[in-house]
């Protein structure tokens, strides 16, 4: 049972790890909240639903499931970099230099637009992902552990992964660093920052996809509002790792998901929600920089 | 000018990408054939205000935009809230006229209408006291508060217990809901001390959140997702409250004295602080200012009119439900405090009426009610982030006139902190 629960607690945790790094990779460049990354994610998920079908439809995932599945991953990637490229576009970048509660504002407006958008277009009702992996597994000390569940697991490590590596060696990847330490003086140095903040969120928003294709597989299922809550599970992610910091959003969003699934189990299921809200309390009164996060003065 | 520099006319090349790559960007969930309309749709907007750019009369045509978004007796109506030096004094004897003619007429207009009429102006009166209370927070102390519609339900939820269990009448809980939303303002105030803005809007998130969730939950007191039914309607002596137009006469005017109390109040010495706290916390704490009761303060007077608010839903409709009170009206009210402008007081009531009253009329897109929202949350932010009837003084701090300022002061700053 408990180790069960660490093991279901940790799949989703890798999850919400997947979409606190997009939080946390623009806080860390605009000292922004992105409020409407977590509609990223459940565009995501419907862009999932949505190849899916198409793939069927010409008999791909007949022919060759794991290249269909690749492909899935792909498509969604493709249109939440656009999205994201398009978010940034239209809310943020005429806002740089506004006063700080407009980017706020006009990130929940993007949210609340986006949301109903998809409503609008995809209906109310839940769309179903086909269970195309196999619903069996492993057994493990008593618990279960399921293909899917090890597929979701590897590839959140081989995606983090390789986001650390393409912040650690690339030219690219330099620049973000450079530019979340000090704009104004990367941009003297010749960086882009403009082009920069975009590569961001596209970053962002193509994670965020792939944890929405991966919640898709996981519940089955796909509605319209699953962006808002797991939106905020992620940013208190990223808050309990310590907001803009890569490696804390992974730890963070792990720990919260195993905080979540043993204390659904053991505490209650009804309030399961609350937990992260609590725990994000706590943490922004106790120590609001996060696990990870260095001690920063703000600037006057 | 804010159009023109997202859309700037020598880039041809734009103008024919944008259709495009919206047009990508939807089909999938629309549909090729909905795709297609929209770039279509797109590429005949372009066209309009490409041709409107290369008129010779264009100057004519900003002049008549010029004078509908912002006529002479807007500015004079905008002066008023917010500015906090101006009002009273320089142009007072006007404003104090022109809001007793505003509040006359909206004495006599009931007679001319019929009860559904009524019944809409009640509902934009109520909104417009939910709007004013969040534009304490918001609009003057500049707290992002998106919980707001939590106290609003500790109200509504306030009166239906005590109405039901106790038997206490309206007029006595109007004060009970009103402190006891004030207080847990003021605690929650406590709580988010220490936040900045966009933290402070994230946990205020949360907070209406796990109301919403114990509203739903806790069966026992509050009838869970059934809510509570059978709440008394108020009454006087032996008049009872009972038609529409009854209800209309208390709204305005609890209406009437939030926006008189809230007037005085920013024009006070607690207006001004909260003034400078949200323009530059720092330096507010700097000049004196004790931003802790400051902060606490807004949160709490401004929960307190969304609890008096609430304790009228409770009586006029006499049935309170969870449903009524999720995270969707709390941006419906931080809409009508947006659209309006923030800070200041005709605009925030001018906001809830057009945006009570603009649903009824637009019956047909009501399922688009949510999606304009958001779209005008946004577009309120990128060109007119003063809203309609912002106040000056609002305008210059949301709005700066050109990037020259903005470095000026960047660089300033930039001196100050590597000396």
């Amino acid at each position: 049972m408990f180790i069960q629960q660490i093991i279901n607690g940790l799949t989703l945790g890798s999850v919400y790890a997947l979409i606190a790094l997009g939080y946390t990779m623009v806080y860390g460049i605009l000292q922004l909240i992105n409020f409407a990354h977590g509609e990223i994610y459940m565009i995501g998920a419907y862009m999932a639903v949505i190849a899916l079908g198409v793939l069927t439809a010409t008999g791909l995932t007949a022919v060759n499931l794991p290249l269909s599945i690749f492909l899935v991953f792909i498509i969604s990637g493709l249109f939440c970099g656009a999205y994201g490229l398009t978010l940034e576009r239209i809310a943020y970048r005429p806002l740089r230099h506004a006063h700080r509660l407009s980017p706020l504002i006009s990130a929940i407006g993007m949210s609340i637009f986006l949301q109903n958008y998809v409503m609008l277009t995809q209906d109310t009702v839940d769309k179903v992902f086909p269970h195309i992996i196999p619903a069996t597994g492993l057994e493990l000390a008593g618990a279960s552990i399921s293909y899917l569940q090890i597929f979701i697991l590897a590839a959140s490590f081989i995606l983090m992964t390789a986001l650390h590596l393409f912040i650690k060696k690339t030219r690219l990847g330099k620049a973000m660093r450079a530019t979340s330490q000090d704009s104004r003086m990367a941009s003297l140095v010749g960086i882009n920052v403009d082009s920069v903040i975009a590569v961001t969120f596209v970053i962002g928003s193509i994670l965020a996809a792939a944890a929405g294709v991966m919640v898709a597989m996981y519940y089955g299922s796909v509605n319209f509002f699953i962006g808002y809550s797991a939106g905020i599970k992620a940013f208190t992610a990223a808050v309990l790792g310590g907001i803009g910091n890569i490696p804390g959003a992974m730890l963070g969003g792990l720990l919260l998901g195993l905080v979540e699934g043993l204390g659904a189990s053991y505490i209650s299921s009804e309030y399961k929600d609350v937990f992260a809200f609590l725990i994000l309390i706590l943490v922004l009164i106790f120590r609001p920089t996060g696990l990870l996060g260095e001690r920063v003065g703000e600037k006057v | 000018m804010a159009v023109a520099a997202i859309m700037p006319q020598k880039n041809l090349l734009k103008y024919i990408f944008i259709p495009f790559w919206f047009g990508f960007l939807v089909f999938p969930f629309t549909g090729i054939k909905s795709a297609i309309f929209l770039s279509l749709a797109i590429i005949s907007g372009e066209a309009v205000f490409y041709g409107i750019t290369r008129l010779e009369a264009t100057a004519r045509v900003k002049k008549i935009l010029k004078l509908i978004f912002r006529p002479h007796i807007l500015q004079l109506f905008g002066k008023k809230g917010g500015g906090g030096l101006s009002a009273g004094s320089l142009k007072g004897r006007n404003i104090i006229l022109a809001s007793i003619g505003f509040a006359a007429l909206l004495v006599i207009l009931p007679v001319f209408l019929n009860n559904y009429y009524i019944d809409v102006l009640t509902l934009a009166g109520l909104y417009a006291v939910l709007a004013l209370g969040l534009n304490i927070s918001v609009g003057l102390a500049g707290l992002l508060d998106l919980g707001y519609i939590a106290f609003y339900a500790i109200g509504a939820y306030t009166y239906a217990l005590l109405s039901t269990k106790l038997g206490v009448s309206f007029w006595l809980a109007l004060p009970i809901g009103g402190f006891f939303a004030a207080g847990i303002g003021f605690m929650l105030g406590i709580i988010t001390l220490r936040l900045r803005g966009d933290y402070l809007a994230i946990v205020t998130l949360g907070f209406i959140q796990i109301v919403h969730l114990v509203l739903n939950n806790w069966d026992g007191l509050t009838g869970g997702p059934n809510g509570i039914l059978g709440i008394a309607r108020p009454s006087l002596a032996s008049f009872k409250f009972s038609q529409p137009i009854h209800f209309y006469y208390l709204i305005l005017g609890i209406a009437l004295l939030t926006a008189i109390v809230i007037n005085r109040l920013n024009n006070s010495r607690i207006g001004r602080a909260w003034i400078a706290m949200r323009e530059d916390e720092i330096a507010a704490e700097a000049m004196g200012i004790d931003t802790t009761k400051m902060k606490c303060l807004a949160f709490s007077i401004g929960a307190f009119w969304a609890g008096i608010a609430g304790v009228f839903f409770a009586g006029k409709f006499a049935f309170v439900s969870p449903e009524s009170f999720t995270f969707f009206e709390s941006v419906f009210v931080l809409a009508m405090v947006v659209l309006g402008g923030m800070g200041s007081i005709p605009g925030v009531i001018a906001g809830a009426t057009i945006l009570i009253i603009l649903p009824e009329i637009l019956r047909g897109f009501a399922s688009y009610r949510m999606l304009i929202f958001g779209a005008v949350l946004v577009a309120m932010m990128v060109f007119r982030p003063q809203g309609l009837i912002g106040s000056q003084r609002r305008k210059i701090e949301l709005h700066p006139e050109d990037e020259k300022i903005y470095v000026q002061e960047m660089e300033s700053l930039y001196e100050v902190e590597h000396r």
